[in-house]
């Protein structure tokens, strides 16, 4: 691609006359299978996600925090979603929402960033890759077009990589047209500046079409307006999300970070501090998956975090770094089935180091299990280049 | 490895290791680029905000209230037509609600900041913020300035928790500026047991499993009669978020060799340390030992035992890791990331982690290091501007610090300052976890990144275009030698002013440092 057909090409979306041109019109988001994945970033409370009311240990274990029988949203006689959590209870009974109570990363990391590396670049070495998962992904499906997108301000790991992926977050839309012409001309030889920016001015453009609404404050910012308005924020935002992976050349792999879900003091039950999350959390589902209309049956999307927290309440009414935690796995088209992955239960000798849920499933088997189903992507892809060395970990089954 | 002429250093002294360089500075680097860092550094404490400041006990104290007064007006508004009540209590309420809205609504004649704190939170974290950043756009030492940003990184306290918000901003000014150039350890010590990172990290309310207090409570839980009562009194035992972050973030990092139990161990030692309540009297909102909090027992951590001196137990064990060969190592690390590349040399670490042993963890000479070391002025700029840093540098390379550059000054810093942080992903002293702000290129220079910096400098620049000077001149005093003949040429094709100065705060060069 030459220098001067980009130029040509920024002048006619500024104008805001074709994406189908900008998008190359050889491809339509129509029909392509779409993974959105769901990182909550420090670390949520899968027992409170999902809490195990028919596991005797459950109760005793959590105390005051422990969700009442009569609050759980049941998805059968082991296990309920946390009262919050409406929306992707809504979609459990339509059988396209299930959970994978007991999932997690390969080595028991108990520093946030540490696990969250492990938990975004695919490898079981903490710091042993510069690229991310989902970002390999896009190089192991590079004979189809595929596109990927992080939402938020920084670039995550997971789609950091060798292809440029884009990143966008509510704000200001940007006007005119002469300076991205000047700035991409001036970052020509700067190889950083110049992939990340293209992309960028190619999101801006989306945005203008997507109908993403212009939002002056991030997630944090907006919860701490008051609940109500934060949810309603959220739904747009995953309205927004949807919006753009509904457009021509639109993302077909998109992440998203939530934060705060380190609890370590007054975490709360049916509300409290968790709640307010995944409140937060639900709406942007909700948004996302009515704003993908139709093609939330070609779609999945995953909700995973970096740990779980302790199986016990701590002496401050929340919980502290953990193993294991929930997932959850939802889609249009999801295979019906219980919960994915086994349920190691809560019984004393079972506690990973006596403190925290075990685990029964890797997550890297978790998200195989949805690349392979889902997406198509061969063995030998995901035993390699996605997930090096990880021959020895199965897909997990019956998901898409 | 040989140094760069005397030009390049400047622009690095000032760039790199500074925060951008205002009108004249390159100048008066030039000369002795080292020298101009050096007289930068002093002998313990760094520069503060101008004016006067509340301490973070007044901040904390003045935050309860205002959150008090909320609450007061939120339950008078809730219960303003009691359905079945008397008129007369109803009345009252309304009377007492009206008074309320008085006092909490914006007094005519103060300005919009003054007036979105009073309604707003009562925290001052936007004053505060507002405050560093006019020192880091108009101060003639932003070495110094710079290298408080980096402990102050170090040490993060966000204002992401409701007890954080008034003290994010007094922690730097009590914590981190007082030590800039002094012992690590002092620092240590004072961020430790400062009530900001007590909050922050949990443990001002960690109690020992076996403390008296924890004891008492036990028993009076057991003689509740019926078990709503049992459940209401609360629940108090050992928290080690704080003693965690300690090892893993502020001294000898993740792979300093401790595990689980040395975790809960420090954990154990240093319940007690904790923040004053009103009954407290004179310690209200302040540091405060709980001896009746405390974990009886002597405690084993990373292999070293301690005694139980009750609360100077866990002091023994900050000092030691303070002291600790790791920390060392983990400090030159981070400190080489931070101001010369994401990948550093590893013989500049290894100067740095030298000059951090052989002086017992003074600042001072470490800070003395980096500039002494030729690896620090490797002439590539790698090192890609945070948010905060480019919006700072912009205004320093017009001269002008926030408050001045736009027609209602106060609206300005919120326009220009606060609002751009929050959209550039670095929200005012909102650092998304305990390991504050990536450093990295990768993180920063996102797409969403530099369509969000060139937005900023759209809206920025027509407000500082008429300045004395025309764009080139103003980019040849911010780059110096750096200014590429890209650039030039773009600047001098540019059809405004404006469009010039967006040109400039865009370049290459000027994104990094």
């Amino acid at each position: 691609m030459t220098r001067s057909i980009d130029l040509t090409r920024r002048g006619a979306l500024a104008a805001g006359i074709s994406l189908a041109f900008f998008g190359g019109g050889a491809y339509a988001a129509a029909g392509d299978k779409k993974l959105v994945v769901f990182i909550q970033r420090g670390g949520a409370d899968g027992l409170s996600v999902s809490p195990p009311i028919g596991d005797r240990n459950y109760r005793p274990l959590r105390g005051e925090i422990a969700i009442p029988d009569d609050q759980a949203l049941k998805l059968d006689g082991d296990f309920a979603l946390h009262p919050k959590l409406t929306s992707i209870y809504a979609l459990a009974q339509k059988g396209q929402a299930r959970i994978a109570p007991a999932v997690a990363i390969p080595n028991n990391q108990r520093s946030h960033f540490e696990a969250q590396d492990v938990l975004e670049s695919g490898v079981t070495q903490v710091y042993g890759s510069t690229s991310g998962w989902l970002n390999r992904t896009l190089t192991a499906m590079s004979g189809r077009k595929f596109e990927g997108m992080s939402i938020g301000n920084q670039a995550p790991l997971i789609l950091r990589g060798p292809v440029q992926a884009a990143s966008w977050s509510p704000g200001p839309v940007s006007r005119g047209e002469r300076l991205p012409m000047i700035l991409t001309d001036l970052y020509h030889n700067d190889a950083v500046l110049s992939r990340a920016f293209a992309s960028g001015l190619e999101t801006e453009a989306m945005a203008m079409t997507a109908g993403a609404t212009m939002q002056s404050g991030g997630a944090r910012q907006v919860a701490a307006q008051g609940p109500a308005a934060g949810n309603a924020q959220a739904r747009q935002l995953g309205t927004s999300v949807a919006g753009f992976m509904m457009q021509p050349g639109g993302p077909q792999l998109v992440a998203v970070s939530i934060d705060g879900w380190d609890t370590h003091a007054n975490q709360g039950g049916v509300d409290g501090t968790l709640a307010g999350r995944l409140a937060y959390l639900d709406s942007v589902v909700d948004g996302l998956q009515k704003g993908l209309g139709a093609e939330w049956n070609n779609t999945i999307a995953l909700v995973v975090t970096e740990f779980g927290r302790t199986s016990r309440i701590n002496g401050t009414r929340g919980t502290d770094h953990g193993n294991a935690s929930t997932a959850i796995v939802m889609g249009g088209t999801l295979k019906p089935g219980g919960i994915i992955g086994d349920w190691p239960t809560l019984a004393d000798g079972k506690l990973n180091q006596g403190r925290d849920l075990a685990s029964t499933l890797d997550v890297r088997g978790l998200f195989k299990g949805a690349l392979s189903q889902h997406l198509g992507l061969d063995k030998r892809q995901l035993d390699t280049v996605v997930f090096p060395d990880s021959a020895a970990i199965a897909p997990a089954t019956g998901i898409a | 490895m040989a140094l760069p002429d005397k030009d390049t250093m400047a622009a690095i002294a000032v760039t790199r290791f500074g925060l951008g360089a205002r009108p004249g500075e390159l100048e008066a680097a030039k000369n002795d680029p080292k020298g101009w860092l050096k007289a930068q550094i002093t002998r313990g404490a760094a520069d503060q905000p101008p004016g006067e400041w509340p301490t973070s006990a007044e901040r904390n104290i003045a935050y309860r209230e205002a959150q008090q007064q909320r609450q007061q007006l939120q339950r008078a508004q809730g219960n303003a037509t009691p359905p079945g009540r008397p008129g007369a209590a109803a009345d009252m309420q309304t009377v007492q609600r009206q008074q309320l809205q008085q006092k909490l609504a914006p007094q005519p004649g103060q300005p919009n900041m003054q007036q979105a704190q009073v309604a707003g939170d009562g925290a001052g974290l936007q004053e505060e913020f507002i405050g560093r950043a006019q020192l880091a756009a108009s101060t003639d030492a932003s070495f110094r300035e710079r290298w408080v940003l980096f402990w102050s990184n170090h040490f993060t306290v966000s204002a992401t928790k409701g007890q954080t918000r008034p003290l994010a901003g007094p922690f730097e000014r009590e914590v981190i500026r007082p030590s800039a150039f002094g012992r690590f350890e002092d620092m240590l010590v004072l961020s430790s047991s400062h009530p900001a990172m007590l909050f922050y990290l949990d443990q001002a309310q960690s109690t020992g499993p076996n403390s008296p207090r924890a004891r008492n409570a036990e028993n009076a839980r057991l003689r509740a009669r019926n078990p709503g009562q049992q459940q209401q009194q609360q629940r108090i035992g050992l928290n080690e978020n704080l003693t965690r972050e300690i090892m893993e973030l502020h001294t000898v990092g993740v792979h300093g060799g401790y595990t689980q139990n040395d975790v809960t161990e420090f954990a154990r030692a240093m319940t007690g340390w904790s923040v004053g309540n009103p009954q407290d009297g004179a310690q209200n909102a302040k540091f405060i030992y709980r001896e009746q909090n405390h974990e009886p027992g002597d405690r084993t951590v990373m292999g070293k035992k301690y005694r139980d001196t009750g609360g100077t137990q866990a002091l023994a064990i900050i000092k030691d890791l303070a002291a600790h060969p790791a920390t060392a190592r983990h400090i030159a690390q981070k400190l080489a990331v931070h101001f010369v590349s994401d990948d550093p040399p590893p013989s500049l670490v290894t100067k740095l982690e030298q000059a951090f042993i052989t002086s017992k963890g003074d600042l001072n000479r470490v800070a003395n290091a980096l500039v002494d070391a030729d690896e620090s002025w490797a002439p590539a700029q790698t090192k890609f501007k945070t948010p905060y840093e480019f919006i700072i540098s912009a205004h320093r390379s017009l001269g002008v610090a926030p408050l001045t550059t736009a027609p209602r000054p106060q609206q300005g810093a919120q326009q220009m300052v606060l609002q751009p942080l929050q959209q550039m992903g670095q929200p005012p002293f909102a650092a998304p976890s305990p390991k504050g702000w990536a450093e990295d290129t990768g993180t920063w220079a996102s797409p969403d990144g530099l369509i969000k910096r060139l937005n900023w400098s759209q809206v920025y620049a027509p407000q500082v275009a008429m300045g004395p000077r025309e764009p080139m001149k103003v980019a040849q005093d911010a780059l110096g030698k750096r200014l590429s003949n890209p650039t030039m040429l773009a600047l001098a094709a540019a059809e405004s002013r404006p469009e010039a100065l967006t040109i400039l705060f865009m370049s290459p060069e000027f994104q990094r440092r």
